[in-house]
């Protein structure tokens, strides 16, 4: 009886194999793919119960992790509730992430490579990896003033840093409480959501970067850009119109001046035009400059280039295959050219940097849980939109616009400030989107604003970018520089 | 010959000592990781673990000492170290799940293992000689089949888990199936000893394979109905496969015929692709073996499906004991105790754990081959076959390998019947050990009284032409020998 007992050892090792390799399957081979299964709720406790960084705005932390004492180890909160909102995004436990809270996942929750090795002490003694803090770039005075002054009208306000692209204020509303979508309350997190994505006015949406709109006379100034690297120059009248009404050839349209009368007597200077934002002068130089070189400018500005911040930036359109009418319409920013507030805001960043836009970010510092530096993004070059000479000569032609144009209720004593209004028709019968962008200096301190007002703001039909958007960027202007 | 055995031989009951308080170590460092985890401080019940843990290896060790001072030196402390981790991979559970200590499933299991090793402890003194088992082959069988069928009757018998193979006794439950385990294999192993010349004759020969004779397959078709009887009403395919596996491995250990393991197998195959085909709920357990992730089916894999993703996140070396979240897969102290194991400890840990339960079969088997009679052999095979069977069926349900049935991990998934009934095998496994491993005595007269025709023809004559001439194990000599004096 002893063989067959041999023999009988032999299949029980059998067995034990198929044990061993199935345990090996499961726990090594495809251990990472069903850990990633969106069923696997353990990946997701895991990762909910991890003390996340903080997100801060200069010494405030606007996102924190909570020791909690329910279903997750913690508990995220939004100390500024609504205001920071589309900066820090949400983290929550059925909606997912959104915002910084997702852009920045790897860091916030620990489980980026750089924070591996830091953590693998951890790893050993079995201690949970702790989050890395994300210093944002936000200027918190500037992001209040921008809060305040926008006031109850949806929009969005950005600022930037032109030196640097830090990004000074991201402001954009309607805003929604993340708390309410943080909660562990999970009845609770869920109807928000469904609330807040249900929401006509989108308040879920980060305006500033996130949505497009048609950005209306701001856009005369890439036109201007192209113009003045092609020959034009800002004080001359040479190869201008100013006529009242512009006939558009294949078509019976016309294109007016908003006022209906003619651009500085019908022979502006191109800074008048751009003082008075003649929509006919800017419609025939479109036609002259012709598609091609539109569209390069408007894409050295960075229109259709993909752009993180970290968080992701929809791509702003300058439209291809333009006819002439198309083409002069576009050139005033309207047809179908859709910019992005950020977008906006390179604009006057790269004209009061000397022509260099600077890559846009929020980020300033990444700090693991034991106090080292994981990273520190430095300022980096986006592109170079026009040569120093043409960003100077655009300098002052936005000067001219604050100080003798559109633009008055933007001046600052004190302080140079240069911007463009605009005034961008979205349908037939609705009120206009009123835009503002403009820069300001003051002993080398610079910054460059976009302010984007929907439906024409408190002002409805009567609005303009002048009397609605330039408040509104004035003031941001004021708490960083005064 | 007993000139060779005037040296007393080594019994190895000190390297067992040492053994179970390495187990024991190994037990209470393991507990005081989970309080580390937890608490973040030692348990304060450590030393009274230890200390409870002790007495318990104590007792049976000294009893062993005693009563079977030759037994395998192994076995106990393999079995200890398991009872003693599964005890804590319950309690840890109990503390995941916020359960008090006397409502808690370890307290119970505690309990459980203070009477399993009393029942091996009493086995080890009162049973001399294994082959006093063999009086009560049908006794056993009898008592095997109650058991088994028992949770079928009504009032008492209950339908736990989707699985009848409880019965209740006021608050009280009980699965007989274990205990089943042993009487049936006590039959098995008497019934074939003594009908294996029968079973072994040759019948027809099909294709390569001399087929058994017709009239010989009743018992093999009764062992087949009873199994099937279990799948179809018990809704229990782990027990099925149990019993019907162990059946078929002693009906070839005793005939030595690859035939009846072919039959055997061909029945299984055919009357479990029967039931697959008449009953739904064996396809539902089928489905959620193959497909656990399918939309459709994931609401209710969701045991398999949880017990996967917690070993998955275990990954090589584990959470770390008190680190992770074992209790959130269902029966996780219990049916998916391995998952949970696995989780904590890691792929590390649960090899060491396999490789624990596979030396406890491989020493159960070693002692078969030892054993100096056929009743001991089939019997200690057969024990040691439904060891490594259980394992197999829960681990292979637990990693599917096969489906998951409602059985329990021997030694640790938390269930007093099966740890009771696992205690008891190992202490007829030591039993027998120390028969296979004990120097032949000096002394005159016989040794065994041995029914005349299990007596080798070789030796009825009188004379002991084999003789004993193996040291501690069997050689490779296949002749089964019996020493008679």
């Amino acid at each position: 009886m002893n063989s067959p007992i041999r023999r009988l050892a032999a299949v029980v090792t059998l067995l034990f194999a198929s044990l061993f390799i199935s345990v090996t399957y499961i726990q090594v081979v495809s251990a990472k793919e069903l850990e990633e299964k969106p069923t696997n709720i353990r990946t997701l406790y895991k990762e909910r119960s991890r003390e996340r960084g903080n997100i801060m705005v200069g010494n405030k932390a606007v996102a924190t992790s909570e020791p909690s004492d329910d279903l997750y180890q913690y508990l995220r909160k939004y100390n500024s509730a609504a205001m920071y909102a589309p900066i820090t995004g949400f983290y929550s436990v059925v909606n997912g992430a959104f915002g910084l809270e997702s852009a920045e996942n790897d860091y916030l929750s620990g489980s980026s490579d750089e924070l591996f090795i830091r953590n693998l002490g951890g790893l050993l003694t079995g201690e949970q990896a702790q989050g890395a803090t994300i210093e944002t770039t936000i200027n918190a005075k500037a992001q209040k003033a921008a809060w305040d002054a926008l006031g109850d009208q949806d929009g969005a306000a950005i600022a930037l840093d032109p030196e640097t692209g830090d990004i000074l204020t991201m402001v954009s509303k309607p805003s929604y409480n993340p708390n309410n979508l943080a909660t562990h309350d999970i009845d609770k997190a869920k109807a928000s959501y469904k609330k807040l994505n249900a929401d006509e006015l989108e308040p879920l949406l980060n305006r500033t970067i996130r949505q497009l709109y048609a950005p209306g006379s701001t856009f005369k100034i890439i036109t201007s850009a192209a113009a003045l690297s092609n020959g034009w120059s800002a004080d001359s009248t040479a190869n201008l119109t100013g006529v009242a009404r512009l006939d558009l050839p294949e078509t019976t349209a016309t294109l007016p001046n908003d006022d209906g009368l003619p651009c500085a007597g019908g022979t502006p200077t191109l800074r008048q035009a751009l003082e008075k934002s003649c929509n006919t002068t800017y419609g025939q130089l479109g036609m002259d400059l012709g598609q091609e070189t539109l569209s390069e400018q408007a894409a050295k500005f960075g229109f259709g280039q993909a752009l993180t911040v970290p968080q992701t930036v929809v791509k702003s359109v300058f439209p291809s295959d333009l006819n002439k009418p198309q083409l002069a319409q576009s050139a005033i920013g309207q047809f179908s050219v859709r910019a992005t507030p950020l977008q906006v805001a390179m604009l006057s960043a790269g004209v009061v940097n000397g022509g260099v836009v600077m890559r846009p970010n929020l980020v300033a510092k990444v700090t693991s849980a034991d106090g080292k530096t994981v990273s520190e993004p430095s300022p980096e070059e986006f592109s170079e939109a026009v040569t120093p000479e043409v960003a100077d000569s655009l300098k002052s032609m936005m000067v001219s616009v604050v100080t003798d144009g559109t633009g008055r209720p933007a001046q600052i004593s004190g302080i140079t400030v240069g911007g463009k209004t605009g005034t961008a028709q979205t349908a037939e019968g609705q009120n206009p989107d009123v835009w503002f962008t403009c820069f300001g200096e003051k002993d080398g301190k610079k910054i460059a604003v976009a302010v984007v007002v929907e439906d024409g703001g408190r002002l409805g039909s009567e609005a303009f970018g002048s009397t609605v958007a330039a408040p509104i960027a004035k003031a941001v202007m004021e708490a960083v520089l005064s | 010959m007993a000139s060779a055995r005037t040296a007393s031989p080594r019994t190895g009951r000190n390297l067992e000592a040492v053994l179970i308080a390495v187990a024991i170590g190994l037990a209470i460092g393991a507990y005081a990781l989970v309080g580390l985890g937890v608490n973040d401080a030692l348990p304060p019940g450590m030393l009274g673990y230890g200390a409870g843990l002790g007495a318990l290896a104590l007792v049976l060790h000294l009893a062993v000492r005693r009563f079977a001072p030759y037994a395998d030196p192994t076995l106990l402390p393999m079995a200890m170290l398991l009872n003693g981790l599964g005890l804590v991979m319950i309690h840890r559970i109990d503390l995941g799940l916020g359960k008090s200590f006397t409502e808690s499933a370890a307290f119970r299991q505690l309990m459980w293992s203070a009477l399993g090793v009393v029942a091996a402890t009493v086995i080890i003194i009162w049973l001399h000689d294994h082959r006093v088992l063999s009086r009560f082959t049908y006794i056993a069988m009898a008592a095997g089949m109650v058991l088994l069928l028992l949770p079928l009757v009504p009032f008492i018998g209950k339908n736990i888990n989707g699985a009848r193979i409880w019965i209740g006794l006021g608050g009280f439950s009980f699965q007989p199936g274990e205990i089943a385990k042993i009487a049936l294999t006590i039959f098995f192993a008497g019934y074939l000893v003594t009908a294996r010349d029968s079973l072994s004759l040759v019948g027809r020969k099909v294709l390569w394979m001399q087929l058994p004779r017709a009239k010989d397959l009743g018992p093999l078709l009764a062992a087949w109905g009873v199994t099937l009887a279990v799948l179809v009403f018990e809704r229990d395919l782990g027990t099925s496969l149990l019993f019907f596996g162990m059946f078929v491995g002693l009906l070839y250990i005793a005939t030595e015929r690859v035939s009846w393991v072919v039959l055997g197998l061909l029945l299984f195959v055919g009357g479990a692709l029967a039931a697959w085909q008449l009953f739904a709920h064996v396809q539902a357990r089928v489905d959620f073996w193959l497909h656990p992730f399918r939309d459709d089916i994931l609401p209710y894999s969701t045991q398999i499906v949880q017990g996967v993703f917690g070993m998955a996140s275990g990954g090589l070396i584990g959470t770390g004991l008190g680190e992770g979240s074992p209790w959130r897969v269902l029966y996780s102290a219990s049916d998916m105790i391995f998952a949970s194991l696995g989780e904590e400890m890691g792929l590390t840990g649960l090899f060491a754990l396999l490789l624990v339960y596979a030396l406890i079969v491989e020493r159960g088997l070693r002692t078969a081959i030892g054993a100096r009679d056929g009743f001991g052999k089939l019997l200690a095979a057969g024990l040691s076959l439904t060891l490594a069977l259980q394992v197999f069926v829960v681990v292979g349900g637990v990693t599917r390998v096969i489906p998951l049935t409602g059985l329990t991990l021997p030694f640790m998934a938390a269930g007093g019947s099966s740890l009771l009934a696992n205690w008891m095998i190992i202490a007829i496994l030591l039993r027998i050990s120390d028969s296979a491993r004990r120097p032949a005595p000096e002394a005159d007269g016989p040794l065994f009284d041995l029914p005349v025709d299990e007596i080798p023809p070789e030796l009825q004559d009188g004379s002991n032409s084999q003789g004993d001439d193996r040291d501690q194990y069997g050689s490779g000599n296949d002749q089964e020998t019996v020493v008679v004096r």
